[in-house]
């Protein structure tokens, strides 16, 4: 088999009724790649990844993930094939404790099931305790295993953020898609956001893709930007070409402004 | 305590129990002289306990709204009132050892698995549903298997099945109580189990990562019906009488008002609250009328002082020592 790309979207096109969501999208993502997806609001970004992680099928067009299609289907198969991603609006698991949110992503590395959990023998305690020095060791490495018996939805706002990408990790993803990390973030934990991000990317040798809108930690990170505008891709490549791509420029600021973003 | 400990323990406890206090037979054993009345009380609480630990499941760790767990006690309850009643009497089985235990514990069995394969088949139409919508499914549902009993000739009708063999005993309804806060409590203590709580508190992130929300909300739904299904079981073969008025709408309240006032996904607090509500149906009994209106102010107190239920959130009680750092 000569070598695909790890996600390949394909002429992708989304309708709700009238409203063209995503108009012939194409994008490939190479393994341990860093893309960034921007375009102004409303211009399909979530839908794109709502797309890709299984939440809607394309109305027209195909996603490859390794070379195999996997358009339409559902979002837990996606997810098991080393698709995870965060969410835009925080979505942690409200009542359970920031270590339960970690250990829950475990699910898709667990071995015992049902029957495993009644029996309680030898194999179930060693998973559990495996699990467990797992979830602290992820939760280390953001920092934030002092709060790991703290309800979630205690933590800051960031921090908060920051266990959702934990969470992902969890599942031992292959692409992660980050959906604007930076939100609502100051400017120290962007940059320490952005810091992270190449991290993990390096750790576990993750592609990821990344929707936001601060252009600093975008043009930071990527390797590569595709930029959307309603629904269309008007432009891709390195940051340097983004920056200085008229197209782009006039869909974020209009026409003759300068371009020091 | 470590879930396992306490199945062996109440497994004994059980035993030894229905070994000293045998209900119905007029006993050669001192301490057999139970108070019959509180002998009653103390079954009808081992089932009121069943009932509500299993609809625990799925309302409160599956967050899926269910009103129709009186149906499922009464597929339970007339399934296997059905099988004792055909075959006590059957002469191949006259002179079998335990005939009468051996016997119970099949009713039993088939009971659970009827109420299971209902649960099924409830279950998986009615997962694309949420809240209100899914209740009122539920509700529809549990009044359907009333109704389709009522007019069911060979179960008796309106008039119901009489002449049940009493075969349950205070042990085996501990022992059957043990059993499903055995299975629920050690379930949602263990990585599987966790999959039920993600998907209650939300089900998309759930999915998207990797937890397939659909086998969870089923699995809820067929082990609470199973156990409801038991309970019914051990009901009809302790009244002796079961007709399908006793399986109304009214009765899925009963049981979801326990598992309120315990706390929703709280299985010590539900424990508690079914033993305490059985008593205080009893003190009621005299004054049965005015019961449901002790019921609602009951239930509008609690809403406002302790909405998490009676003990709500037991790990936040006692955070475990090691943790805290």
């Amino acid at each position: 088999m000569n070598r695909s790309p790890l996600l390949e979207i394909r002429n992708v096109t989304v309708r709700f009724g009238g409203l063209v969501a995503v108009s012939e999208l194409s994008l490939q993502i190479q393994p341990r790649e860093l893309v960034g997806l921007i375009g102004p609001n409303g211009a399909g970004k979530t839908t794109a990844f709502n797309l890709v992680t299984g939440v809607y099928a394309p109305s027209e067009g195909s996603i490859l993930w390794e070379g195999q299609p996997v358009s339409g289907q559902k979002p837990s198969l996606i997810a098991a094939k080393g698709i995870v991603r965060t969410f835009q609006n925080i979505r942690l698991f409200g009542s359970l404790s920031v270590l339960d949110n970690v250990r829950a992503a475990f699910h898709l590395r667990l071995e015992g099931g049902f029957w495993g959990a009644l029996r309680r023998d030898r194999r179930f305690e060693q998973e559990e305790a495996l699990i467990h020095s797992q979830a602290l060791e992820l939760l280390q490495i953001f920092g934030l295993e002092n709060a790991a018996h703290l309800p979630c939805k205690s933590l800051p706002y960031g921090d908060q953020r920051r266990l959702e990408i934990v969470r992902a990790l969890a599942t031992r993803p292959r692409l992660l898609l980050l959906d604007e990390p930076a939100a609502g973030m100051n400017p120290t934990e962007k940059v320490e956001l952005t810091k992270l991000i190449r991290f993990i990317q390096e750790r576990f040798g993750l592609a990821v893709l990344l929707v936001e809108h601060d252009m600093r930690v975008v043009m930071d990170i990527c390797q590569r930007i595709a930029v959307l505008e309603y629904g269309r891709k008007i432009a891709e490549g390195t940051p340097e070409q983004i920056r200085k791509d008229p197209r782009v420029i006039a869909a974020y600021l209009g026409e003759e402004v300068p371009s020091d973003a | 305590m470590r879930p396992r400990l306490f199945l062996l323990l109440s497994l004994v406890a059980a035993s030894t129990v229905s070994f000293l206090f045998t209900g119905h037979s007029a006993n050669h054993w001192p301490l057999a002289q139970i108070d019959p009345y509180a002998l009653n009380i103390l079954v009808l609480m081992g089932i009121n306990i069943l009932l509500a630990v299993s609809l625990n499941l799925v309302n409160g760790h599956a967050g899926q709204f269910s009103l129709g767990h009186a149906g499922f006690m009464a597929i339970g309850a007339y399934s296997s009132s059905f099988l004792t009643l055909s075959l006590q009497k059957h002469p191949a089985l006259a002179t079998l050892p335990f005939r009468d235990p051996l016997l119970f514990a099949a009713a039993l069995l088939l009971a659970g698995l009827l109420a299971a394969l209902a649960g099924l088949a409830v279950g998986i139409p009615s997962l694309r549903l949420r809240g209100d919508y899914l209740a009122i499914v539920t509700l529809g549902f549990g009044e359907i298997i009333r109704v389709v009993i009522q007019n069911a000739e060979a179960l008796g009708g309106a008039r119901g099945l009489t002449g049940i063999p009493p075969l349950t005993s205070l042990g085996w309804t501990f022992a059957m109580a043990a059993l499903a806060i055995y299975t629920v409590g050690s379930l949602v203590q263990s990585s599987f189990g966790r999959g039920f709580l993600a998907v209650r508190d939300d089900e998309i992130a759930a999915e998207a990562m990797g937890i397939p929300t659909t086998r969870y909300k089923v699995l809820a739904f067929v082990l609470g019906a199973f156990f409801a299904g038991i309970a019914g079981a051990l009901y009809a073969h302790f009244i002796g009488f079961i007709a399908p008025e006793g399986f109304n709408f009214l009765k899925s309240v009963d049981i979801v008002v326990m598992v309120i006032i315990g706390g929703m996904g709280s299985t010590a607090g539900v424990t508690i609250a079914a033993a305490l509500l059985t008593l205080l149906n009893e003190l009621l009994r005299q004054t049965e009328q005015y019961r449901m209106i002790v019921f609602a102010l009951l239930l509008i107190v609690m809403m406002i002082l302790r909405p998490q239920g009676l003990l709500g959130d037991l790990s936040r009680w006692f955070p475990k020592r090691k943790d805290r750092s």
